[in-house]
């Protein structure tokens, strides 16, 4: 447990930590505005965040909107996640050469130089989907070097919610809206505006978190700095925009495979993969093989898949998964109930992004809803 | 008895774990029309790595790509590979162009192996279908060369037609050996076929087993290994007794490229060889 004082940071000291990271050799990056969404990528200055910006979110449905205040974390999540640093959408794994007599030589082709970064503006859920890579990449038998080398370099920096998005329900998944030490961080902070002030709440989550923090011309928090800023956090998880009850979600699904609703829902899925790609946690890849025009150069990329596609699963004889129904039931699956088997752990954090990116406006809590009110088969209910 | 059954070096890959290793073409035979199979040794020291009966390699075809492909030679012959091939895709044609002498890339060994040391005094029923004897033959010969550990031996094989059959004169050699039982069936055949016509399981009520002692191993389209696991139960096997070996399209071989997922279970990692029992509940869907 972090027993550290919080400290408090006006806004306008803020950029002081922007300087401390950079001092410390960190390629600071965070959410920015661009193309009418929130993205993540390079931040020089406080001016580059999205400042005064919230982002409307429901099922099919995103719009950045401008706040009535000048808050700097005041949207919820963009399209993209963290994973794009760490988990690369497409990375060279293999160099091949051939020599003149036919031999080969195999090289790792992963040279790119890990990045130093520090991710400003992990929102809790996210903290929770990189905990949750971790075990996908480092976790079980074979560690992914990819991944592993750019993930010990992170320097991570959580902000907690202040305010709920349409499409959010991390207070059902447990994995937010607040940043707590259940979920590794270096520094945590909290936003807060009042009538008159506007200071940030910030505690160490590390002790390289702890000499961050005593660079910056933070003093201790007040009581009611500490209060006001917990009554953020209370606001968002009161106001969140969906809730899934997650009680014996694991068996729900996997007893039900043949449910009618996933016939329903295939009625409506395009299939077309677009919330495995904003999704946090989705870890899937495929590879490509290309060679040089002298054919003696060859090399093995690897790049995000998704399980949407009928490539997935193709076998000589054609898809494992031939109908929009049997993909969209691997995924959700896979998601809520498999995860745990492979993971020890739910494969979703409750971000949304899936709804919000689903051109339709597929909704996972509502198809789970619907699956939970015929429950075809009740099973007792396990861990 | 186990059903995650541990290879003899599962860890020996972890590191640069997607690096191919060079091997060299030594052999080459036709088992049939689509079907040919290849023996490779290492092209540098140190990569021969120990494997169990039902593991698989990947196998890459320079600058095509990748394929999983169960090894079918004998565990005991130590310093070659071999592998059963059939010629579905572009880079198992490009496999196919390989001559003696011709040099590939080789990932592994991975995954889970059929229990077959664990099982001294047990009599062992192995159902194939088409190409599915190939990841059954390191077991067969395995049991072959310790023939005294168990008990009887049969050995039931299917294939479309006569021609279509691999290991066809292995098939008759074994036939030869004391107390093993070889059948052989066929969905169509001329006049000169003098085995058995109809689907594989058509032969399991006059194998020569004891269901109370056995041990069954099967490999084929997932539809036959289904109908298979029915006639074994109706003879007395239980599924705990049952082992299957699935297939799915694979890119990474270590369990984080997502695609061989089977419910819970990465084929890669987890299997390829399952206790049926454990798998029963998925195995039983349609598109999984």
């Amino acid at each position: 447990m972090t027993t550290d004082p919080p400290v408090l940071l006006p806004r306008e000291q803020f950029g002081s930590l922007l300087e401390a990271l950079a001092r410390r050799g960190y390629r600071v990056v965070g959410p920015t505005v661009r193309d009418g969404t929130i993205v993540y990528d390079d931040l020089t200055k406080v001016e580059d965040l999205p400042i005064g910006w919230k982002d409307e979110q429901e099922g099919g449905h995103y719009r950045l909107k401008r706040r009535e205040d000048e808050a700097l974390f005041g949207y919820v999540v963009g399209p993209e996640s963290w994973k794009k640093y760490l988990h690369p959408q497409r990375l060279r794994l293999v160099k091949a050469e051939r020599d003149t007599s036919g031999h080969m030589t195999f090289t790792d082709g992963d040279e790119e130089e890990p990045v130093r970064y520090a991710f400003l503006g992990m929102k809790s859920c996210e903290l929770n989907a990189m905990m949750i890579q971790d075990k996908v990449f480092l976790g079980s038998g074979t560690a992914d070097s990819h991944y592993e080398r750019r993930r010990k370099n992170i320097f991570s920096i959580g902000v907690s919610c202040g305010e709920a998005g349409g499409t959010c329900f991390c207070v059902s998944m447990g994995t937010g809206p607040e940043v707590t030490d259940q979920t590794p961080h270096d520094l945590a902070v909290t936003e807060v505006i009042e009538d008159t002030s506007h200071y940030f709440v910030l505690t160490a989550g590390s002790d390289e978190g702890r000499e961050v923090l005593n660079e910056l011309p933070a003093t201790p928090a007040g009581p009611e700095h500490v209060s006001a800023a917990k009554q953020r956090v209370e606001h968002a998880a009161s106001t969140m925009g969906r809730r899934m009850d997650t009680g014996g979600v694991r068996e729900l699904l996997r007893e039900n495979l043949e449910h009618p609703q996933w016939e329903d829902v295939a009625q409506r899925c395009l299939t077309c993969a677009n919330c495995t790609m904003v999704c946090p946690t989705c870890f899937c890849t495929t590879v490509e093989d290309v060679t040089d025009l002298t054919g003696d150069n060859a090399e093995r990329w690897r790049s995000w898949d998704s399980c949407f596609t009928l490539d997935f699963t193709w076998m000589h004889g054609g898809s494992a998964r031939q109908s929009a129904k049997s993909r969209y039931r691997q995924w959700l699956t896979h998601k809520l109930s498999t995860w745990h088997d492979q993971f020890q752990s739910s494969g979703c954090v409750g971000c949304g992004r899936c709804i919000t990116w689903c051109p339709v406006g597929i909704d996972l809590t509502q198809e789970v809803a619907a699956i939970r009110e015929k429950d075809n088969h009740p099973a007792p209910t396990t861990s | 008895m186990s059903s995650v059954l541990h290879p003899p070096d599962a860890s020996a890959l972890q590191a640069g774990s997607m690096l191919p290793e060079p091997w060299v073409v030594v052999s080459r035979l036709e088992e049939n029309a689509d079907t040919f199979t290849i023996e490779l040794r290492p092209a540098e020291e140190g990569t021969l790595r120990p494997f169990a009966p039902g593991q698989f390699n990947m196998l890459y075809a320079f600058g095509t790509g990748e394929s999983a492909i169960s090894i079918s030679g004998s565990p005991e012959n130590s310093d070659t590979r071999v592998h059963t091939i059939r010629r579905v895709g572009t880079v198992t044609s490009a496999l196919d162009r390989l001559a003696p002498g011709d040099t590939i890339g080789l990932r592994g060994p991975f995954g889970s192996a059929w229990p077959i040391e664990e099982l001294p005094g047990r009599d062992l029923v192995f159902v194939a279908g088409g190409i599915g004897l190939a990841p059954l033959r390191p077991a067969i010969l395995h049991a072959l060369a310790h023939r005294k550990d168990y008990g009887r031996i049969v050995i039931l094989a299917g294939a479309r037609s006569p021609e279509d059959l691999i290991f066809h004169d292995e098939l008759l050699e074994w036939k030869e050996e004391p107390d093993v039982e070889v059948k052989l069936t066929v969905d169509r055949a001329g006049i000169d076929w003098y085995h058995h016509v109809g689907v594989v399981t058509t032969l399991i009520p006059q194998a020569d087993f004891d269901p109370a002692n056995a041990v069954a191993m099967v490999c084929g389209p997932e539809i036959m290994m289904r109908f298979t696991a029915v006639e074994l139960n109706k003879n007395g096997l239980p599924d705990s007794r049952l082992f299957v070996t699935l297939e799915r399209n694979m890119k990474c071989a270590v369990g984080i490229c997502g695609h061989c997922q089977f419910g819970p279970e990465f084929i890669c990692r987890d299997g390829p060889v399952f206790r049926y029992d454990h798998i029963h509940h998925w195995f039983s869907q349609r598109e999984v």
